[in-house]
Order: C-alpha cells, then structure tokens, then sequence
C-alpha cells in the first residue's frame, strides 16, 4: 500500500486551488512549514499571510478577509484551531457563518512526541456543537484532495482535520468526496467498523487480521462527521449486530458521539473505539497507537472479545 | 440636520429601547454615540440600501454591547422600523442584545465577545489592500475591552500590515462593570501603549464633533500604519443621574428614571 502524508497533499492542493481561485488567501500562525502551508505562501507570496503566534486574531483576521467576499483557508495545528481559538470560531466565524476553511494538522495522536499539550482529543467534539460549522476527517492522501476542492465551492465555514504523517492511500484516483455521505469499503458479516481519519486504514487492516480467524467485520469510511450520514448509519444498524466506532479522538463527542446520536434503538449493539476520557502522553506515533490499544492488533482482539460474547 | 440633534435623538431611542426592553448596556452606549453619530452622518461612504456594497467603508462595533446606540443610528437611517424600536432584546427580532449580521447585515460584525472586532478589522482592511481599495475600517473599542489580550495581537498584526486605512477608537469612559478600569485592571498609559504598537495615536474629545472630525481628518493623512482615536468621554453621556455612574454599565433606567431622561433629552421625541 503506497502511503501519503495528507498535510503534503494539502499544501500541494492549496497551490493548485490558488491557481483555480483568484479570490482565496491563506492565512497561518507561524506553522507554515509543519502544516505545509508554506507551498502556497512561496506561490503567492501576496495572498499568504503569517500572523504569528497568535491563534485568536489568525480566526479573526481570517472572518475579516472573508467578509470581504474571498475564500480562506485557515491552517494552524488541530489542538490550538479548535480549542486556543474556540471563541473566535464560534464568535468571528460560525456565528455570521463566514467563508473561512480551517484545516488542522497534527491532529490526535499523530503530534506524537509533543505530548499531551499537543494532541487533540476533544477538536472534533467543539467543532461539531458549533451551529453552522461542518466537520471533516478525510481517511487519506487522495480523499484530502477531493475533500479541499469540495469545500472551496461550498460557501461557510468547515473544520478539516489532518495527520501528521504519512498514512496508506486507502481510495483510487477518481474518488470523490460527498459532504454528508459515508463509504462502505468492506462489508462483513458478524460486525462493520465506521471508522474516520488516519483510523479507517487501521480499522481495514484490523478487518484484515479478524478475517484470518474467520471473522468478517467491515468497514466503513465516515470522513464527514458533520453532517454524518445519519441514513448510511441506520442502515448499517439493521444490517448488522455490531458497530465499531474507531477514531483518533476522545469517545466522547467526536465520530463515536455522532454515531450514538443517530443510531436507532435497534439490535445493533455500538462499541465506540478511541481515545477514552484521558489526557495523552508523548511517544511515536506508532508506539502510542500501542499504547492507548488503537494499533490494528489490539482493535482486532477487542472487536473479537465483544463479537465473541 | 445638525449632528448635535442627530445624537439627542439617538441617545432618545437608545434610552427609549433599553427602558422598553428592561435590560441593556446605556452607559457605554451614550458615551459613544457623538463618535457614531459623526461617523454615519459625516464621515462614512456606504449605501443604506445595499449593506453589501464592496466599496463602503465599514464600522465594526467592537463594543457590541453597546449595539441600542448603533440601532437608534440605524433607525435615523430608516433601516428600523419605529415599532422594530419596542423589540430589543426580544424573541425574533432583529435587534438582537449584541448585533447579529445575518438578521441585520448593516452592522458589519455580530460582536459581544469582547476583544474580537479589532482582528476582524484587521482582516477587512487587509482585504482592501490587498485589492487596491480605498475604503476605510473604523472598529469601536471599549476602554475595558482592551483589557483582552486579543486586541494586542490585532494590535501587533494591523502594524506589520502597514494598515493605514483601518482607524480605531478607543472609548475611554473610564468605567467598567466592576468599576473604574485604572482599579479593575489599569489600561493606563493607554495612548503609550498603542504609540509602542506602532500606531498612529490621537487624543480627543469624544463628545466635540470637531475634535472627532478633525482627528479622522488627520488619521487619514497617515500612511503606513493604523491610527488609534482614544477618545476621552463620559458614560451615560446626555442623562445628568447617568453620567459617570458604573451601575448605568449594564442596568436600564427605571419607568421613572426614563421619565427624567425623557426631559432631559428634550422630552417626548418619537412617541
């Protein structure tokens, strides 16, 4: 499987959406380099704007430029876009619903070493209550791309959350991205995984392991968290006696809490796999998906533990 | 009409709103109504009816509390309706307790987290540099707002800029919630602090509409970088029991009260 880092892709996409949209402007906050912004900065030096570290004005400067009919891309790290600035996106941006893009990087666990400070868990549960915001985690490199055209030509305001390093490119070329919609990329049988972010080719490769001891859990790639595929998930409940939620972020309030809030009273029993009520703790990526039990093996044994019951 | 009876005007419905409603911000609302009066009726270019038109100049009520005051302008300007004057605060109403812009696009920002309308300024002025426009940001800031932190990134950030066409002004009525900003949280040497930041810094009467007007005037003749009015007033301006008095920060006036304001502000205008 060959692999893709999505915040490459994303500075790459920018350059080319700048070319496509005269009107769109990026603005960051002294992390242009890590968020890989910096492509578009060399690009159009006069439509780049560095505001420092100073995450609040980079969310109002952003409204500012948007009120003005352009398009904004937005870009700092996930752990500050979503919770340093929470006020000024709900206040400056989602409130008089304003053309302001926010993608994050170095999303969850993949600020890795950083630690605790660093790796956001609750992002994706603050964005998601905000009215007016959408919120999306693109599963890998190819669906950034499509998820980046997307959303320059829907007017509002959108939280989009990448990962740090490079992951497995899990859809072909002609992929395309639906706001609102999820992709069945497995079916299974005793159980299907509805997975989001970097999570979805870890939940494939737990299938993978499950199906080696003959069982068959699915999976499903739910990237657009706000708005969810409400109908995709009722059917998938009546489908299925298991729901796996599997997600780089806290169980509450992200792609688990969204599940649960749609999931019909019905047989399907929902088992949300994440970050539990916890704070992080610094390492590799690969050794914290090993720690807090998210790496394909230990998902495996507990997707196995709860279908065997 | 004489800005002068423009504002006793205003100062008339923005008492008149707030009394009816029964809760609101009237100190700091009349402490800035001189400058907002001299800004709509003098010096802004903009078209009452097309709020969106690219070319205007924009005010960015920082203060959004004090939003009764930007109402009573917008209802001189014939954008309220005289009964949408008796639903402040209400249910469904336009006249939200701090401005919306999606029900009323005339207010340019829908502010009441304080220490946000400087950044959002900062973003439409550099805006219009960037497209070779040549309207001007005006963003009306509390003296206790620039307590906010935020307001000192916006600060640093219009400098690096060189955003000469974006002017602030500060409205330094001394008082705060709590009570006097210099025993709450000193803001003081305000003006200093704002020359270290690289603007541009006048100091005036904000209830002289010559000294406001000269002072626009003069941030205008100012090139590279933003211009900071601080602009010296009185809270509760134009109601002799309101005047420097920090309960009137966030109380309306009484059935009684408003009856004695009533007077004072030249009696029964608009009933």
């Amino acid at each position: 499987m060959s692999k893709l880092a999505m915040r490459d892709v994303y500075g790459e996409v920018l350059v080319e959406l700048g070319k496509i949209y005269p009107n769109l402007v990026v603005v960051d906050a002294d992390v242009s380099k890590s968020t890989k912004t910096i492509g578009f900065a060399k690009t159009f030096p006069d439509r780049f704007f560095d505001v420092g570290i100073a995450e609040a004005n980079l969310m109002g400067i952003s409204a500012g430029i948007a009120s003005t009919g352009k398009i904004v891309f937005t870009s700092t790290f996930s752990v500050f876009a979503s919770g340093r600035a929470y006020d000024q996106v709900r206040q400056s941006i989602a409130y008089p619903g304003r053309n302001v893009k926010i993608v994050s990087t170095h999303c969850g666990l993949t600020a890795g070493e950083d630690g605790a400070m660093h790796q956001s868990f609750e992002d994706m549960a603050l964005m998601r209550s905000i009215p007016n915001m959408k919120v999306i985690a693109p599963c890998d490199g190819v669906e950034v791309k499509s998820v980046l055209k997307n959303i320059a030509e829907i007017p509002g305001p959108f939280y989009v959350r990448l990962a740090r390093p490079a992951t497995p490119v899990i859809f072909e070329e002609s992929y395309e991205f639906k706001l609102g919609r999820g992709t069945v990329i497995k079916e299974g049988k005793e159980g299907i995984i509805i997975a989001c972010g970097l999570m979805t080719a870890i939940a494939l490769e737990a299938s993978d392991l499950l199906s080696k001891e003959g069982i068959n859990i699915g999976v499903v790639s739910m990237s657009s968290i706000k708005p969810v595929d409400t109908e995709l998930i009722k059917n998938l409940s009546e489908q299925y006696k298991f729901i796996f939620s599997c997600e780089d972020h806290s169980i509450i309030g992200g792609l688990g809490g969204a599940i649960a809030e749609v999931l019909p009273p019905t047989n399907a029993k929902l088992v949300r796999l994440g970050m539990e009520d916890e704070f992080g703790d610094t390492g590799k990526f690969e050794e914290l998906l090993r720690f807090y039990r998210l790496d394909a093996e230990s998902i495996a044994e507990k997707i196995k533990s709860a279908v065997k019951k | 009409m004489e800005l002068e009876e423009i504002s006793r005007r205003v100062r008339y419905n923005t008492l008149y709103m707030i009394t009816k409603a029964g809760s609101g911000h009237p100190g700091g609302s009349l402490s800035a109504v001189d400058i907002m009066v001299t800004l709509y009726f003098k010096v802004m270019r903009y078209k009452v009816e097309d709020p969106f038109w690219e070319d205007r100049d924009r005010f960015v009520l920082s203060k959004g509390h004090a939003c009764p005051a930007l109402y009573a302008i917008f209802y001189e300007l014939g954008i309220i309706k005289r009964e949408e004057l008796d639903t402040l605060r209400k249910p469904g109403s336009r006249l939200q307790g701090h401005p919306d812009i999606k029900r009323l696009p005339w207010a340019e920002f829908s502010s009441g987290s304080l220490g946000q309308g400087l950044s959002f300024g900062v973003g439409v002025a550099l805006s219009g540099k960037m497209d070779r426009k040549d309207y001007y940001t005006f963003v009306m800031l509390g003296d206790g707002e620039s307590q906010e932190g935020q307001v000192w990134e916006a600060a640093m950030s219009a400098r690096k800029f060189k955003l000469d066409h974006l002017i602030g002004i500060t409205d330094r009525n001394r008082l705060q919630i709590d009570g006097g900003t210099e025993s709450i949280m000193p803001i003081d040497p305000i003006a200093d602090k704002w020359r270290a930041f690289g603007w541009n810094v006048i100091e005036i009467d904000g209830h002289n509409f010559s000294e406001i007007t000269g002072a626009i005037e003069k941030a205008k003749e100012n090139s590279e970088s933003p211009t900071m009015i601080i602009a010296h007033t009185i809270k509760g301006k134009g109601v002799s029991f309101m005047e420097n008095v920090v309960d009137f920060h966030g109380k309306a006036p009484t059935v009684q009260e408003w009856e004695k304001a009533k007077v004072e502000l030249g009696g029964d205008y608009n009933e």
